[in-house]
C-alpha cells in the first residue's frame, strides 16, 4: 500500500444530486478530506416572491424528486400558520398517513437500492436481481405499497395533487384504504426480512460524537410541527428555527452549511430516533433492539438501520391511522381558507431530517419573503467532519479502493438529497 | 443486468444502451423510472444501462439513447450536454425542465438577476445563468412532457425506440382525457384550470383528483389562448391568476416567444 495517495470521487453515484469526495494522504496521514457539493442551484426562494398562496405549495414540492410530499406538506403548514388556519383532525390524520408512506418509500429506496449494494459487494441493485431475487422482490413490494398509498392519499407518488391549504381536494376511497391496510399488515413480515438482511451487514465501527437535531415529540414520535430539540439540550419553538439552523456559506459547496452548539450537527432518521426513542412504536423499538441500535448512537452508518426501524414504526402507525379514519365520521375534504397579511413557519420531519419553510405574505396572499432550510444542507458540515475523522482513523490501514468505498458509504449513509440542498 | 433476450414477433430485439442523466432539476423524473415497481424488472430487461448515476455506480459513455432531465443553468452543464449529444444517437428531453426550462425558468422573470443570487446567497458569488431547455443548446430528438413525467408514457417511448417505431405524441388538450374520465369540470367547482389548452397524455392526472391543471406539459400545437382567457374571465379569474398559471413550467412562455418571433 502506498503511504501517500490521492483519492477522488467525481459525482458520487447512488445519491441524489452531484457531490465530490477528495482525499489527500501523505505518509499514511491525512492531509485533507473534503466533501464538495457542486450541484447547480435553482433559487427557489427568490422565484417564490410574488407567487400566490395557491401556487406556492405546488411549486415548492418541485424542490425535491424524492420528498416532494414532505416539501408540499411543509409548505402548506407554513401557509396555514401564516393565515391562522387550524386544519381539522381528519386532515391532520390523512396528512400524517401520507407523510408516513413517503417515509416508507424513501427509506426503502435508500436502504435497499442505494445503500445495500455496498454491503453486498455490488455497484448497484442490478446484479442482485439475479443473485438475491427474493430480497429485490421484497424491496420492490414494500416500495410499491408505499407508493400506491401515496397515490391513493396524495393523488400522486411524486409531486402530489390532492394536498392543498385547507385540506384535500379529494378524500381517499375507504375501500381502497382497507386494501392498503391489509397490505401494510402483510408488509410487517417483509420489513422483518429486510431487518434480517441488515443484521448480516458489517457496519463500520466508526463513531464521532455528534449533536443531533430533530422535532421534539410530546406524546407521539414527531413528524409534523412542534418544538425543536437538540441532543445537546437546546430546545426552541418552531418559530425560532433560524436560531436552530444558523446557515452560512462555505467555498467548497454550492449548498449552505449549518451549525448549532458545535462545529456541525446531524438531522435525519438517526437524529429523530436518538432524540425520541421512547416515542417509537414498541414494535419498532423491538427491531431497534434486535439490530443493536440504541440512543445515543454516534455511528453515522447506523442511519441505515434507523431508517428501517422507522419503516416499522410508520407501517404500524399507518395501520392505526387508517383504523382511526375508517372509524371516524367523515368531514368535508377541504375547508375555506382566508389569506391575510402575515408570516408562517412550517417544520416537518422529511425522510432526510427536519425541513423548514418560512413565508411572509402581503395582503393579496402573495409571497413577499421566503426562506427554506433543507435537511441535507444541515447535514453537509457534519458529513465533512465525519469524513475527516473517518480518513484519519483508516488512512494507515485501508487501501485506496477500500478507503474510497468507506468514504462513499459514509456519504451515502446520510442519504443526501443534494438537489434539495441547493434548492 | 443480463436476463433473457426479449423478442417481438419472434424477432430478437437488440437491447439499446441507455444513459439517464440530469442537469438542473429535482431528479424526480429519473426516480419515476424506478417508481414503476410492478414493471421495473421487465422494463430493465429491454435495455442495457450504460449510465444511471442516481442508482448505479458503474458508468460508461458508450450509449445509444440519452434521457436527459433538467434545464441548463450553468456553463459546465452546457459543455456536458454537448458531450452527451455527441455520444447519443437519440437524445430524449425528459420532463418539463428539459423540455421547457420547467419551474427553474421562474427565476428568469426577474430583471435583476444579480438580485436573485443576492436574495439567496447574500454577498457570495454563485455561478448561474438564465435557465433554458435542452433544445436551446443542442438538437433534441424526442420529448417526454410533464412534471413529473408519466411513467407509462416513459415506458411506451422506450418500447417504441426498442422496436424502431416513432413514439406518438398526442396533440389534444387535457380536457379530452378529463371528459373521458367523466370528471366534473373544475370551472364548475369554482377553480381555474389550464386543461383546455394543455397537451394531454397524462391521463388527466391532476384534474381527476379535483386538482387544477397548471399546464406542466405545455400547450397543444394550436392552443386557443384568446378563448381560454375568456373562459377564465367568465369564471372570475383575472389576468394575474391566468398569467401565474401559464408561467409555472415554461411551456406556455416558450409558446409566447415563438408567437412573438412569428409576428
Amino acid at each position: 500500500m502506498k503511504l501517500s495517495r490521492k483519492i477522488g470521487v467525481r459525482h458520487l453515484s447512488r445519491v441524489e444530486g452531484h457531490g465530490n469526495i477528495d482525499i489527500d494522504i501523505k505518509d499514511g496521514k491525512l492531509v485533507s478530506a473534503n466533501w464538495q457539493v457542486v450541484e447547480a442551484p435553482r433559487f427557489f426562494e427568490a422565484m417564490m416572491r410574488g407567487k400566490s398562496w395557491q401556487a406556492v405549495p405546488m411549486l415548492s414540492g418541485r424542490i425535491c424528486g424524492i420528498c416532494s410530499i414532505g416539501h408540499t406538506l411543509c409548505s402548506i403548514r407554513a401557509v396555514e400558520r401564516a393565515f391562522g388556519f387550524e386544519p381539522s383532525a381528519q386532515t391532520m390524520r390523512l396528512r400524517l398517513l401520507l407523510k408516513h408512506m413517503e417515509t416508507l418509500q424513501s427509506h426503502v429506496l435508500h436502504v435497499c437500492f442505494l445503500a445495500a449494494p455496498d454491503f453486498l459487494g455490488e455497484g448497484s441493485v442490478l446484479p442482485l436481481v439475479e443473485k438475491s431475487p427474493v430480497v429485490v422482490e421484497i424491496a420492490l413490494r414494500l416500495k410499491q405499497l408505499a407508493n400506491d398509498a401515496c397515490d391513493l392519499v396524495g393523488g400522486r407518488r411524486l409531486h402530489p395533487t390532492t394536498i392543498v391549504p385547507g385540506g384535500f381536494t379529494m378524500l381517499p376511497d375507504k375501500r381502497e384504504l382497507e386494501s392498503i391496510r391489509a397490505r401494510l399488515n402483510d408488509s410487517l413480515k417483509d420489513l422483518e426480512s429486510i431487518a434480517g438482511l441488515l443484521s448480516g451487514f458489517t457496519i463500520p465501527a466508526f463513531t464521532r460524537e455528534t449533536e443531533f437535531v430533530s422535532l421534539k415529540g410530546e406524546d407521539s414520535y414527531p413528524f409534523i410541527g412542534g418544538d425543536l430539540l437538540s441532543s445537546d439540550g437546546v430546545v426552541k419553538k418552531e418559530e425560532q428555527y433560524l436560531e436552530m439552523t444558523n446557515e452560512y456559506k462555505v467555498e467548497q459547496s454550492t449548498s449552505k452549511w449549518s451549525r448549532l452548539s458545535r462545529e456541525s450537527f446531524a438531522v435525519g432518521a438517526l437524529a429523530r430516533m436518538n432524540n425520541n426513542f421512547d416515542l417509537l412504536h414498541p414494535g419498532a423499538r423491538e427491531v431497534a433492539h434486535t439490530l443493536g441500535l440504541k440512543p445515543l448512537c454516534h455511528n453515522p452508518f447506523m442511519n441505515n438501520v434507523a431508517q428501517i426501524v422507522e419503516c416499522v414504526h410508520v407501517a404500524l402507525d399507518s395501520i392505526r391511522l387508517i383504523d382511526e379514519h375508517l372509524g371516524a365520521a367523515g368531514n368535508s375534504a377541504r375547508e375555506d381558507i382566508e389569506p391575510r397579511e402575515g408570516s408562517g413557519i412550517g417544520a416537518v420531519e422529511v425522510p432526510r431530517g427536519i425541513l423548514y419553510h418560512s413565508y411572509s405574505f402581503g395582503e393579496d396572499g402573495r409571497i413577499s419573503d421566503c426562506n427554506m432550510v433543507i435537511p441535507t444542507s444541515q447535514n453537509h458540515a457534519n458529513i465533512q467532519h465525519d469524513l475527516v475523522a473517518l480518513v484519519e482513523k483508516y488512512a494507515a490501514e485501508k487501501g485506496d479502493s477500500e478507503l474510497e468505498l468507506m468514504a462513499s458509504m459514509l456519504v451515502r449513509a446520510y442519504d443526501p438529497c443534494i438537489s434539495c440542498s441547493v434548492h | 443486468m443480463t436476463g433473457e433476450q426479449s423478442t417481438y414477433l419472434g424477432i430478437q430485439l437488440i437491447r439499446p444502451r441507455v444513459a439517464f442523466m440530469e442537469f438542473t432539476s429535482c431528479e424526480g423524473c429519473q426516480l419515476q423510472v424506478l417508481n414503476n415497481e410492478s414493471t421495473l424488472l421487465r422494463f430493465l430487461s429491454l435495455i442495457e444501462i450504460a449510465d444511471f448515476r442516481e442508482a448505479v455506480t458503474e458508468r460508461s459513455d458508450d450509449y445509444d439513447i440519452a434521457f436527459v432531465e433538467g434545464s441548463i443553468t450553468r456553463q459546465d452543464e452546457l459543455e456536458r450536454l454537448k458531450l452527451v449529444r455527441r455520444n447519443a444517437k437519440t437524445l430524449v428531453a425528459m420532463g418539463s425542465c428539459a423540455c421547457f426550462g420547467g419551474v427553474n425558468q421562474l427565476k428568469n422573470r426577474f430583471r435583476d438577476q444579480a438580485g436573485v443570487i443576492r436574495y439567496v446567497y447574500g454577498d457570495h458569488t454563485m455561478d448561474t445563468m438564465e435557465a433554458v431547455p435542452v433544445e436551446a443548446i443542442v438538437p433534441v430528438d424526442l420529448r417526454i412532457f410533464g412534471c413529473p413525467i408519466n411513467k407509462d408514457e416513459m415506458e411506451r417511448t422506450v418500447v417504441s425506440l426498442v422496436l424502431g417505431l416513432k413514439p406518438v405524441v398526442p396533440d389534444a388538450p387535457v380536457c379530452m382525457e378529463c371528459k373521458a374520465s367523466e370528471n366534473i369540470c373544475l370551472f364548475e367547482l369554482g377553480q381555474p384550470c389550464l386543461g383546455p389548452v394543455t397537451r394531454c397524455g397524462c391521463g388527466a392526472w391532476c384534474t381527476s383528483r379535483r386538482s387544477r391543471c397548471w399546464g406542466c406539459r405545455g400547450p397543444v400545437d394550436k392552443p386557443n389562448m384568446p378563448l381560454m382567457k375568456e373562459v377564465m374571465e367568465q369564471h372570475g379569474f383575472g389576468d394575474r391568476t391566468f398569467d401565474e398559471m401559464l408561467s409555472c413550467f415554461g411551456g406556455f412562455t416558450a409558446q409566447e416567444r415563438k408567437e412573438e418571433s412569428k409576428a
